[in-house]
């Protein structure tokens, strides 16, 4: 049943981008950009490793002690450098990954990110996680929304039809 | 084959593309005018016509034919 016919209030849904594996960030934004290009209002609230894509790829995040220096080190950020949940293999698994969708014409996931900022879906980055692990919004992307917290997208949720978390 | 108003190339193109492009397509005609969508992709033979019922849109008809799916959409 579509909402559309019965009332002006577009169906919802929230994702939950916790991962920043490649081959998480395409449902991811496979999903959104769809659900906006079927007039749902779509939310994606980024947390934990799921933050470190938006993080400008120019960016060294120093984090503010030796811990999250390292986790940031672990967690290249930007889009380019997401590995593969398995079969990873140094990045060599990833770069193969990319190589057969572009083969496929399957956009990156780094375009379809751009197509959803195009499309009106809420990127909402997780404030504590970016307190956690040091990040700083001038180190983020452009065009994300205000960092909120787990009640800001608990309430979306609650009124979505659809949630997902990846 | 009806009137059309508008034509989609999405040939070639992957999930979701297809998809975009037509959400992009219907914006650009006029409600109860007819744009044409064609699609290659395997997965454009049920999200079309899924894309089309969430939305309101009608697909008045559909043909295939040398690996083409052709897709008429009446604006909501």
């Amino acid at each position: 049943m579509s909402a559309t016919e019965d009332n002006d209030t577009p169906e919802s849904m929230t994702i939950i981008a916790w991962s920043g594996d490649l081959d998480k960030l395409w449902p991811t934004f496979i999903l959104s950009s769809t659900g906006a290009a079927s007039g749902m209002d779509v939310t994606v609230f980024f947390t934990f490793w799921g933050l470190f894509p938006l993080v400008k790829e120019d960016v060294r995040i120093t984090g503010y002690d030796a811990m999250t220096k390292s986790l940031a080190g672990m967690n290249p950020p930007g889009f380019k450098k997401a590995k593969l949940s398995k079969l990873n293999m140094g990045g060599s698994g990833a770069w193969m990954m990319r190589k057969v969708a572009d083969k496929n014409k399957l956009l990156p996931p780094e375009e379809l990110f751009a197509m959803c900022q195009e499309l009106g879906v809420n990127l909402w980055p997780c404030q504590m996680t970016m307190d956690l692990l040091g990040i700083k919004p001038e180190q983020m992307v452009e065009g994300l929304g205000e960092p909120v917290g787990a009640a800001t997208a608990l309430q979306k949720m609650s009124k979505s039809n659809i949630n997902l978390f990846i | 084959m009806p009137d059309t108003a508008k034509v989609v190339d999405a040939k070639g193109q992957t999930c979701p593309m297809p998809v975009l492009m037509t959400a992009k397509g219907i914006k650009e005609i006029d409600s109860g005018q007819i744009m044409l969508v064609e699609a290659t992709d395997n997965g454009a033979r049920s999200d079309i016509p899924a894309w089309a019922s969430q939305t309101g849109n009608e697909v008045v008809e559909s043909e295939e034919a040398d690996g083409v799916m052709k897709f008429y959409i009446r604006k909501k």
